[in-house]
């Protein structure tokens, strides 16, 4: 587990074990408790394979009452909990702790509220993201965020993380689609957020809640917004020689005032991969190939293909190939949606990064990114959500290499590294987990971090829920509650003006 | 009495370290222009940020501005328009509902109350644009959250818990939000002469289309005249906005048009005079009448909106008009009782939501909770995070209690 720290099991825990079973089964009866370590390997990691644990025990409870006194008999007793929705996590987000019950939250499966005039869906946390535009899209409504996971990740999760996926430019990520939910405290408290009306009254802690990565509740049901279909959506495929070219055409159809439904660049490593495995036609001769996406009515989506056309031009696009019909748009994206498997061809393994920067950057972290490409040895595609600056290095390396791994991730820690240094975030879609975590202080300082934690202790005073994820270290809430300032210390004794 | 007026993030960071030394509360202003809302302070000392001003980062091509807390909103929305940009969410101007001048307040108020105005249905509120904040807390600790790029998911989202939180557990002092480009066209579209009913089956209608409709309001008899000097006529005006590029426009009109065509009769508006109306009905300018009578801020289910307000003239004289679809319902109380148990249990018999009492006399507005109360549970949560942030209570101390 390359020299990842996790909290200490508590032993007191996992001496009490069987007790903790047994009382698990009192409160979720029938087949809601999973002990059997051969059962339970199913659940020992989530999207970021590198890393495993077995759970001290896997509970799936079906009521929220069955969660409130989950949660509740931990709380007393000081037992861990770690909430896990469909394991889809790509930062280790849901990774088990050994003395932690492991609240598994898929059985919530249910839509529980379709409601077309006020273009809302209540549905409980385990539906997945595309069960949701499943369930309206009769009517010819959907789900508007769309995380590459959709068919497998939970709205729940989705929540947790603040998932985004390649249309979050134009409508925006789930915290900007999600309007209420009800979540449980690590106390057993049932606490509801919002509803079918927009806004919170008091402290926007549905903000809070949603991307906190499952440290400060357990979410039990979710209100989202969902939009109506758009008419048409057309594509552009466009080429150019430099990804400068390719960056300032991005900036330049922003400028144009243009929002596209999506807009994503790959460099010439993912280019060249992708086309390999799925033939999409992409041109192999460019240095960065840029989709465009455009939706709404028809007549909006020509008159702005014809503009993006323009610009691609007077950037010196060497191609620039649109969509003439549905499959022919599906064919611009299939390299693209494929380009992770696409490297998983060309590499035994690879390790996915995701910093966010702002765009103008871009050339100079590619630069970067090939600099310490060659300082490690280890090669490096690239898939870009290029309207958000969201950039998605996939580090490719052989885990049957003694080394090769610890190599990956120290190249990746470099690359969020430069992220940050050009005014970038550690990471834009897939949470810090227990992935970046130790990179937390590359972004944040000390008393940075040390307001985060209050809102920690705000929820979870005892850090019991989900520890060990998105700090770097933890500290006791007491400790935090020392005054940084006192009597007699400041820098303005008298009462000052300004 | 006091008054720190600090001209850089240091100043006020010393001001709030003197606060907290002394366990002397302040009160946060910017330019005071939402001073009437929340319970009356009575703090000794006052916190002035409309010195600390600046927009101190502005790329049009990154879609980012970060100004510092006191820069005028009015020099923000200048400095955008000139770009042809705009803050999406058009935060709304209490002033004139308060009995203030227009065209005030900062760019850190915005936040604090978490703004919005008509296009929020389509484009969200402040907390949706926020992408990164400096502070100083209650604890006279400075700290930073978020950045200046759109899409970060690292740690936890502190600018929203910051967004509404009306400056009872940090000072702002600088923001970043997120700019947009501002539509090219936009036309408005009125049915006339609904009744509150049928325009809520309108509105539903027409946002559940796919002519993209940014903003719904819908103006009862009477209530009609008293926008944009009064270009609409009295007759009830159900008003739907569309925006975007001309000939996506037109043909999304069309189509609205086209399904609306038996609701009542339909009126394009002229964009000057549209621009008017949706102004007021973002500032609420037809109760912008100079008095104290009560009035509400109503955020629901917005099918349940009318419902309500049907209800409610069972038992109290109000007039009422609607923003968001019918799910922002202001209303005021003609009698000068705010009526607040009467409302607010017959918000929660409509599907719940919250209700603010965003004008009221002091004395109403000391002995009633101006904010919608919470049920235990949350309360008690808000508290502890008031506690973390705030521990002396020296911010705006009982504003929003």
């Amino acid at each position: 587990m390359s020299g990842l720290a996790m909290p200490k099991p508590d032993d007191a825990t996992l001496r009490r074990r069987d007790e903790i079973v047994a009382d698990m089964r009192i409160i979720v009866p029938g087949e809601g408790v999973v002990d059997a370590t051969n059962q339970m390997r199913a659940f020992e990691s989530d999207g970021l394979t590198a890393y495993r644990q077995l759970p001290l025990v896997v509970v799936l409870p079906e009521t929220v009452a069955q969660v409130s006194r989950v949660l509740k008999y931990c709380n007393d007793r000081n037992i861990r909990v770690v909430p896990r929705g469909s394991g889809t996590s790509l930062s280790g987000g849901a990774l088990p702790l050994e003395d932690a019950v492991l609240l598994v939250m898929s059985r919530f499966n249910r839509i529980l509220a379709i409601d077309f005039p006020n273009r809302v869906v209540v549905a409980q946390p385990g539906v997945t993201n595309l069960g949701i535009t499943s369930a309206v899209e009769q009517e010819g409504f959907y789900y508007a965020p769309d995380p590459s996971s959709q068919i497998a990740c939970s709205i729940g999760g989705n929540v947790a993380e603040n998932s985004g996926g390649v249309h979050c430019l134009k409508y925006g990520l789930t915290a900007n689609n999600v309007l209420g939910i009800e979540m449980v405290l690590m106390g057993g408290e049932v606490v509801r957020l919002g509803g079918s009306h927009l806004d919170a009254e008091g402290y926007d802690l549905l903000g809070v809640m949603t991307g906190s990565e499952g440290l400060l509740g357990v979410v039990t049901e979710v209100t989202v917004r969902i939009l109506k279909k758009p008419e048409t959506a057309r594509a552009l495929l466009i080429g150019f020689p430099t990804s400068e070219q390719g960056g300032q055409c991005v900036a330049d159809i922003i400028g144009a005032g243009i929002i596209p439904g999506g807009m994503e660049m790959m460099d010439r490593p993912a280019i060249h991969a992708a086309e390999d495995f799925v033939h999409a036609g992409y041109p192999l001769d460019v240095e960065a190939l840029l989709i465009v996406e455009l939706d709404g009515p028809g007549v909006e989506v020509d008159h702005l293909i014809t503009a993006v056309e323009a610009i691609a031009i007077s950037n010196g696009s060497t191609t620039c190939r649109i969509s003439q019909s549905e499959q022919e748009r599906l064919s611009f994206w299939a390299g693209r949606k494929a380009a992770f498997p696409a490297v998983g061809r060309i590499s035994p393994d690879y390790y996915c990064m995701d910093g966010t920067i702002p765009r103008k950057e871009l050339p100079r972290v590619l630069a970067g990114m090939r600099e310490l490409s060659e300082k490690y040895g280890l090669g490096v595609a690239n898939v870009f959500h290029a309207g958000d600056g969201n950039l998605h290095p996939l580090i490719l390396y052989d885990a049957n290499v003694p080394g090769e791994l610890d190599k990956a991730e120290s190249f990746g820690a470099d690359i969020l590294r430069l992220c940050v240094k050009v005014g970038g975030v550690l990471t834009g879609e897939h949470g810090v987990g227990v992935e970046k975590r130790d990179l937390m202080p590359e972004m944040f300082n000390q008393v940075d971090l040390d307001q985060q934690m209050r809102v920690k202790c705000a929820f979870d005073p005892n850090h019991l829920l989900n520890p060990g994820k998105v700090f770097p270290q933890l500290r006791r809430c007491a400790e935090l509650g020392r005054m940084h300032v006192h009597r007699g210390q400041v820098a303005f004794p008298d009462i000052p003006r300004f | 009495m006091t008054t720190f007026t600090p001209t850089t993030s240091d100043e006020v960071l010393s001001a709030v370290a003197w606060a907290v030394a002394e366990e002397a509360p302040l009160e946060i202003l910017g330019h005071g222009s939402k001073r009437g809302i929340g319970r009356p302070l009575q703090t000794e000392h006052t916190l002035d940020l409309s010195n600390l001003t600046g927009v101190t980062l502005y790329e049009p091509a990154e879609l980012v501005l970060s100004a510092k807390a006191g820069t005028p909103l009015a020099e923000i929305e200048k400095l955008l328009a000139e770009n042809g940009q705009q803050l999406a969410f058009e935060p709304m101007d209490y002033g004139p509902l308060l009995g203030g001048e227009p065209g005030k307040g900062t760019i850190g108020g915005v936040l604090s109350a978490n703004l919005s105005g008509p296009r929020r249905l389509k484009a969200g509120a402040a907390r949706d644009h926020i992408l990164g904040i400096n502070v100083v807390s209650g604890r006279g600790e400075a700290f930073k959250s978020g950045g200046r790029v759109v899409k970060n998911v690292t740690g936890y989202d502190m600018s929203k818990l910051m967004a509404n939180s009306w400056g009872t557990l940090a000072v702002f002092t600088d923001v970043t939000f997120k700019v947009l480009p501002a539509a090219e066209t936009e036309v408005t579209l009125a049915i006339r002469g609904l009744l509150d009913d049928a325009a809520a089956a309108a509105m539903a209608l027409a946002l559940g289309s796919s002519a993209e409709v940014s903003s719904a309001a819908h103006l009862p008899e009477r209530i009609a005249a008293r926008v944009a000097g009064g270009a609409l006529g009295s007759e009830a005006a159900t008003l739907l906005r569309v925006e975007g590029f001309g000939p996506s426009v037109a043909y999304r009109i069309a189509a609205l048009k086209t399904l609306l065509g038996k609701a009542g009769p339909l009126e394009e508006i002229s964009s000057e005079a549209a621009k008017l109306i949706w102004r007021d009905v973002r500032d609420v300018r037809p109760f912008a009448d100079g008095t104290e009578k009560p009035v509400w801020r109503v955020s629901m289910t917005p099918s349940q909106g009318h419902q309500m307000v049907l209800t409610l003239r069972m038992q109290a004289a109000v007039s009422a008009f609607y923003d968001w679809q019918g799910g922002l319902v202001w209303l005021r109380m003609e009698e000068g009782d705010p009526e607040a148990a009467l409302l607010r249990g017959l918000l929660r018999k409509h599907g719940g939501g919250h209700a603010t009492l965003v004008r009221a006399a002091p004395a109403h507005r000391a002995a009633l909770p101006v904010f919608e109360p919470q049920p235990p549970a949350l309360a008690a949560l808000s508290q502890r995070l008031k506690q973390e942030f705030d521990p002396k209570n020296i911010l705006n101390p009982g504003r929003m209690a």
